[in-house]
């Protein structure tokens, strides 16, 4: 994982956010002791990602500052929610996509073929994070969609 | 509360069902219409914490009263959903209870049809799906079954001050074709109006 438990909690918490409504996969799972041991952050567990968006909305309507966490899968599952919170509603929901076999070259899985089509398709704006190098841009991002309140997404290499 | 066994032909008229909620919720409560009850409210009661969240997805009142709850635990949610509402999405039954929502109440208006596409039958139209076994066995805290006006007019205040979080079972009519035709306050409009209300 590029990132740290430690390091995704202190980013978070730095930046604000109140809950982490998720689902996790193989990767993000990585992160969840940390995420439940935050006095700041509030983790949130869903059945199914076409959930986590009306719920995040309803978080944000209410005044918290709420990020969601799934995998590509997952945002491919969900992607009525997505449009009707982000087009329908127009807040300003921000995620965190764990980009499944996205650093493995030789994958065929359609989970990556699909990843970036999908997201262009719902012309939902979003920045890729492959190497450590990274880090510092995915902060910058999520700083300037939550301040700025606008909907992004961190596609996240796995 | 107790449940009441079904009994066939029995179904509250869903303009009753709605205008006894309405008369009976707290003034500081958000009340969440959808689908078809999003067409309906508007025609009965009118109040600053009202949303009618259409267009939505299906399924998402119940998912978006849990996060207003949980962002505001010092206020009463109302979430309204239809029975083909609640099937695409009754995971959310479990997530309301996992995530503590004690100010959280569902009024699950079930006319055992898909209403707002012209009356189509669901998967669960020729079954005996139980959906007050189904909160009860995810934890719900105050669950109650209502087959008809009398029952749901004497019993929803008691049902609404019982612990949280509840779901309220109602088996009513399919809405009038007319009413299904309302045009309602732009969503923009909807939610500036309740963020300054809340």
């Amino acid at each position: 994982m590029l990132i740290s438990g430690d390091e995704i909690v202190s980013i978070l918490t730095e930046l604000g956010v109140t809950h982490v409504v998720w689902i996790p996969d193989s990767s993000l799972g990585d992160w969840e002791v940390a995420l439940e041991a935050s006095p700041h952050l509030e983790l949130i567990r869903v059945c199914r990602e076409g959930e986590a968006w009306p719920l995040a909305a309803g978080l944000l309507v209410g005044g918290k500052r709420p990020l969601l966490m799934m995998q590509t899968t997952g945002l491919f599952e969900s992607g009525d929610a997505l449009r009707n919170i982000v087009f329908d509603l127009d807040l300003p929901i921000v995620t965190i996509v764990g980009a499944r076999n996205w650093l493995n070259a030789n994958s065929q899985d359609t989970a990556k073929t699909f990843a970036e089509p999908i997201l262009q398709a719902w012309k939902i704006a979003y920045q890729i994070v492959a190497t450590s190098d990274d880090k510092p841009q995915m902060t910058e991002w999520l700083r300037e969609c939550l301040t700025e309140n606008k909907p992004g997404i961190v596609l996240l290499a796995e | 509360m107790n449940c009441t066994e079904h009994e066939s032909g029995t179904r509250i008229p869903i303009r009753g069902a709605l205008k006894t909620l309405a008369t009976a919720r707290s003034q500081n409560a958000l009340v969440i219409t959808n689908q078809g009850t999003s067409r309906v409210w508007p025609l009965i009661a009118e109040h600053p914490l009202d949303f009618h969240f259409n267009p939505s997805t299906m399924g998402g009142s119940v998912p978006f009263g849990v996060g207003v709850a949980l962002a505001q635990p010092d206020r009463e949610v109302i979430a309204l959903t239809g029975d083909g509402s609640l099937l695409m999405s009754l995971g959310s039954l479990v997530t309301v209870v996992a995530a503590g929502c004690a100010n959280l109440t569902i009024i699950l208006t079930d006319n055992n049809i898909y209403d707002v596409t012209g009356g189509q039958k669901t998967a669960a139209s020729s079954l005996s799906v139980d959906y007050a076994m189904l909160a009860k066995s995810v934890g719900f805290e105050t669950v109650a079954t209502f087959d008809d006006s009398a029952s749901w007019d004497a019993g929803v205040e008691e049902f609404l001050q019982a612990p949280g979080p509840r779901l309220a079972w109602l088996r009513v009519d399919p809405a009038l074709p007319d009413d299904m035709k309302t045009v309602q306050e732009p969503m923009a409009d909807q939610l500036t109006r309740i963020r300054q209300a809340m």
